[in-house]
């Protein structure tokens, strides 16, 4: 009787043991990739079309003369307010050396003028500014919040999408698939 | 410059002195005597004092504005106000551990203090478990988030503390919250000590019920406030957002009531011994888990804190180290005292608690499910979803209806076996008068639908159970009286407020008058104003009912230059019956407001009744023993 319940508790104990280390597993996968989302293949997803407000001259731009004439495009989320970005920005320097991508910045629910300061401070990787002063297109588009990265190719599909602030890791994929 | 160095040696030294409390005590463990060494007392003091003159150490250089400290530079500005200099401290990731970590020393001396009836043993375990836990945190501390950080050379001028958590509520959120969980340290401390010195006994369930009241007290406040911060500040018009934080904090608090109830029968007999550690544990892991869910970044959630997966790493270890500590601690030591069996009728009070129990724990398991369900789907799947509001009410909404019927029966029952009397014919009238005044409520807006009937008039058959306990005689415990009829206001608050809550969203510009069904809205004027941190754009309106009763709301922007940030402040018109928020948001090169305007009804009596909750849990505090 007394060695039955012995042996039973020893099960509990090692079953127990299994169950938090299966989830201590899975929180430090978590961990390691939890800012990075990729689309499934078959389903890659097409960019939405929007129109938006240039930062630097105003104008009404549709997202079809913005997504035009380059190999791939990354769409980057941002605002001057963010700390994250100023993190970020660096990497997206370095991104914007390479001739093979485009680098859009969508400003998101941000000042002009505090943008326009961002950008003379730390420089301008972008192509171009558009801006997202409600944050509506940045819903559309599924961000979660700013910073936030797409990288879209030729055909206006969407084949990554970076949450959070650009790191090594997420530079170097970028960087495996422009080649 | 000077402080911080202080502070930074300070901790150093607090570190050491929890070396030489475990070397000290394990030598005071095996020595006859029969009280605890003076000089554990010392260690221990000296311990909080190193942290403290650090924590001051940090504050000091938040109001001198020392950009050299790299916290400061990160989250204070010259041009902040000094009060929220001050709570600028514990506003960030290294000041708030820093706060934990005070907090800690504090709970473990003032336990050594207090326990001096207690067994030596059970105390020097008790303290050396409690050391551990210190340790961790001060190694949390000093290698990934180190507050004293020096940066060269010094910056100018700081980044800012976000404006969004500018606020007073907020500003004692923090502190208030960690009384709370770190109270919970000394209750998994204590029980895991009381298992290996094999003392699961009457006594202390007395003695460890006092601990259990405070981290539940403090903890209820500090959601309280949190609440209260969101509602005011996020200008959202909801209190309560299901956001993977609050329900980090949440969690703890479901475990924390189902043992503040367990320990009333742990404190009659013994029986469910197992089950009051096993939720100790839980608590306190819980409360853990919460700080590594929040602070590793795992998540994504309306509160933005520092997201580095070091950080993440360390927590996950040190939790999972804990967790394992604890189960094998409770395997190997843990000895069922079965012998007295006492045998309880099915309709008693250890009954009703048992089943506020498996409620605790179901409420508990929802939300724990909705909170990590999405890692680890994406761990193993790499699917994406993310879990709102829908998918909790849904869970938890029925499941309140038989909660609610069961706690207004559980406490008029008697401990061991309750006769069933006669049912008396005041209660069906009750329950009768309940269900009528719901029918009528939901008749009146419309959507009478068979489970709302039903949840509304078992709320009210709670909320009149509990007025009419409060008269009655029969037994004397004031301070759950006024809990569970601060529970009952508490909830029925909450279902009248979702239901008679009414919106109105339009775009306006100056001048511009909205009419709608119960009024109108008039845009009277603007005015700008400068303030030593922000600009503001103050928006005059006119609330007019349809019977000519009018209130002027004016609801600002605000255009904080330290980080550039804009936020808009609701202005809230707070009444016994309704509170009336009013909110404007900048849109399209400033000629048209887009203008919010909610009535939520019993908004107050929300946080009244979590007053009285935890006002409850003090009186229980102050009772003396013998007026029971």
């Amino acid at each position: 009787m007394k060695n039955k319940v012995i042996l039973k508790n020893k099960v509990i104990l090692i079953v127990l043991l299994l169950f938090f280390t299966f989830c201590f597993v899975v929180l430090y996968k978590g961990l390691n990739n939890s800012n990075i989302y990729i689309p499934k293949t078959i389903y890659e997803k097409t960019l939405i079309n929007f129109s938006s407000k240039d930062l630097f001259s105003k104008n009404e731009i549709s997202s079809d003369k913005i997504f035009i004439d380059s190999e791939f495009y990354i769409l980057n989320i941002w605002a001057s307010w963010c700390l994250p970005c100023r993190y970020e920005h660096p990497k997206l320097m370095q991104l914007s050396k390479n001739s093979s991508v485009k680098l859009i910045g969508l400003n998101y629910k941000d000042n002009p003028s505090n943008a326009k300061k961002f950008l003379n401070e730390f420089g301008n990787p972008y192509s171009m500014v558009i801006t997202d002063k409600k944050g509506t297109i940045s819903i559309e588009l599924g961000a979660y919040g700013v910073p936030e990265t797409f990288l879209i190719n030729k055909d206006k599909k969407i084949i990554k999408k970076f949450i959070g602030s650009l790191n090594q890791k997420s530079l170097k994929e970028i960087n495996l698939i422009l080649k | 410059m000077l402080a911080n160095q202080i502070g930074y040696y300070s901790l150093i030294l607090g570190l050491v002195s929890a070396f030489l409390i475990i070397f000290v005590s394990i030598k005071n463990f095996n020595n006859t005597n029969q009280s605890i060494d003076k000089r554990i007392f010392s260690l221990s003091f000296m311990q909080f004092f190193f942290v403290a003159v650090s924590f001051l150490g940090l504050i000091f250089s938040f109001i001198n504005s020392d950009f050299s400290n790299e916290t400061v530079f990160n989250n204070s500005h010259t041009a902040k106000p000094l009060f929220y200099k001050i709570s600028g401290t514990w506003g960030n990731h290294e000041g708030s551990l820093l706060l934990w970590l005070l907090v800690l020393t504090l709970f473990i001396f003032l336990f050594l203090i207090r326990s001096n009836k207690q067994p030596k043993k059970y105390r020097i375990v008790t303290l050396l478990f409690q050391q551990v836990i210190i340790i961790g945190f001060f190694l949390f501390l000093l290698k990934t988030s180190n507050p004293f950080s020096y940066l060269f050379p010094i910056p100018k001028e700081g980044l800012g503390l976000n404006p969004i958590l500018q606020d007073p509520a907020l500003a004692i959120h923090p502190p208030i919250l960690y009384l709370g969980y770190v109270g919970s340290s000394i209750i998994f401390s204590s029980s895991l000590a009381a298992v290996t010195q094999n003392y699961i006994s009457k006594a202390w369930a007395k003695h460890i019920k006092v601990w259990i009241l405070i981290s539940w007290i403090f903890l209820t406040l500090g959601i309280m406030l949190g609440s209260i911060w969101a509602y005011y500040e996020l200008g959202w018009g909801g209190f309560w957002f299901w956001d993977p934080v609050e329900n980090v904090s949440l969690m703890p608090w479901l475990c924390l009531t189902a043992l503040l109830h367990c320990i009333l029968i742990l404190e009659k007999k013994l029986p469910i011994s197992s089950w009051v550690i096993i939720l100790s544990i839980a608590t306190f892991t819980l409360s853990m888990s919460g700080t590594f869910l929040v602070r590793s970044g795992i998540l994504n959630s309306v509160h933005t804190f520092a997201n580095d997966p070091q950080r993440g790493i360390f927590i996950l270890v040190f939790l999972f180290i804990l967790i394992f500590l604890s189960l094998i601690i409770f395997f190997v030591f843990h000895k069922n005292n079965n012998q007295e069996i006492v045998k309880t009728h099915w309709l008693s009070k250890e009954t009703s608690i048992l089943i506020n129990n498996w409620f605790m724990m179901y409420f508990l398991s929802v939300v724990l499910i909705g909170t990590v369900y999405p890692i680890f789907l994406e761990v193993l799947s790499s699917e994406k979803i993310s879990i709102g509001p829908p998918f909790y009410h849904k869970l938890i909404v029925p499941f309140l209806i038989p909660f609610l019927i069961f706690m207004s029966i559980g406490p008029n029952l008697n401990w061991i076996k309750s006769e069933v009397t006669k049912i008396r014919i005041q209660i069906v009238l009750l329950f009768i008068i309940s269900l009528l005044i719901s029918i009528l409520i939901l008749r009146k807006i419309g959507s009478a639908n068979l489970i709302n009937t039903i949840l509304i008039s078992a709320a009210f058959y709670l909320f009149f159970i509990t007025i009419k306990d409060f008269f009655s005689t029969k037994f004397k415990n004031y301070p759950q009286k006024i809990s569970h009829f601060g529970f009952s206001l508490l909830i029925l608050s909450i279902l009248l407020n979702n239901i008679f809550s009414s919106e109105v969203i339009t775009n306006l510009e100056v001048g511009e008058k909205f009419s709608f069904k119960e009024g109108s809205i008039t845009f009277e004027s603007v005015k700008n104003t400068e303030s030593k941190n922000y600009r503001s754009i103050i928006g005059y309106f006119k609330i007019e009912d349809n019977k000519k009763n009018s209130i002027r709301l004016k609801p600002e922007l605000r255009i904080y230059d330290q980080p550039a940030i804009i936020t808009s402040e609701a202005d809230i018109k707070t009444t016994l019956y309704a509170d009336k928020f009013l909110v404007m948001n900048l849109i399209k090169d400033n000629e048209y407001f887009n203008v919010r305007y909610q009535v939520k009804p019993f908004m107050i009596w929300i946080w009244i009744s979590t007053l009285l909750l935890a006002i409850g849990g003090m009186f229980n505090l102050f009772q003396k023993p013998n007026e029971k």
